[in-house]
């Protein structure tokens, strides 16, 4: 059996929903910060698997997940950073716990 | 053949080291089980001869935002108190489960036009004909290296001690 598109789109598919399942449900900062991290790898993924299948001469897709990647490192920087400076003042990453900010 | 068995058991290994960051207890193995997952993803990336992307991969994911990851962890000192989930779990695992399953219809269900031409085998060179080129992406390329700036300023003054 042959890998054919649809193959790479399951498993990023099922990629995503873990990662979603993930950021949905847990409380640590750090915890749903890398779940995001899993969800935007499982989309390089399928962007990835459409490139070398749709479009194999153009490499956009190829184009599209490498400022995927750049925005991805510049949002851990910043949300690790964001999390630092909240754990100093709070002690606590709990997302249950951070709630300055609701009315 | 070789090429098939190789994706079957990079699948195992991503889906399982996906589990493993949402459901084991100790943060920092649940970090380590995350970079295990990115550096089965470049050799997905590697199964689909986008080569440069796997060595990016490697670089950005495996070498920067997991020590990154690891050093927020040490400094938060959460790792004795686990990765509690909130009361959330059941309506969660529905939406997920309804995402994954509209995908998975989707993805089915759609014939898509493959291309009869095989991919480009070394990719580094056409990848920077595509960047950098005047009719390619040389302006999504400035503004990504004017929001990576942004990225680092922003980060360094929100982390600073007062």
């Amino acid at each position: 059996m042959t890998i054919g598109l649809e193959h790479y789109l399951v498993l990023s598919a099922l990629l995503f929903s873990i990662g979603l399942y993930g950021a949905l449900t847990k409380r640590n900062a750090v915890i749903i910060l890398m779940c995001i991290e899993l969800m935007l790898n499982s989309v390089n993924i399928s962007l990835v698997a459409f490139s070398s299948y749709i479009v194999p001469l153009l490499l956009t897709g190829q184009v599209f997940a490498i400022f995927v990647m750049v925005v991805a490192a510049a949002e851990v920087a910043v949300g690790l950073a964001i999390i630092l400076a909240i754990y100093r003042g709070l002690t606590d990453i709990d997302a249950n716990n951070i709630n300055l900010m609701k009315w | 053949m070789g090429l098939a068995a190789a994706f079957w058991i990079m699948a195992v290994v991503v889906v399982v080291a996906a589990l493993g960051v949402v459901f084991l207890r100790n943060v920092f193995r649940a970090a380590l089980s995350l970079i295990l997952c990115f550096i089965t993803v470049a050799g997905l990336y590697i199964t689909l001869s986008a080569d440069f992307l796997a060595a990016v991969q490697i670089l950005v994911y495996v070498g920067a935002i997991s020590v990154l990851i690891i050093l927020a962890i040490m400094m938060t000192r959460e790792v004795q108190q686990g990765s509690p989930s909130n009361r959330m779990k059941i309506p969660a695992f529905i939406v997920a489960a309804v995402v994954l399953g509209i995908m998975i219809y989707t993805v089915t269900s759609t014939s898509w036009r493959i291309a009869a031409e095989s991919p480009l085998s070394p990719t580094t060179i056409p990848l920077a004909t595509r960047l950098f080129s005047e009719s390619g992406f040389i302006l999504p390329v400035e503004i990504a290296a004017m929001l990576i700036l942004a990225a680092i300023v922003g980060a360094i003054v929100i982390a600073r001690e007062k």
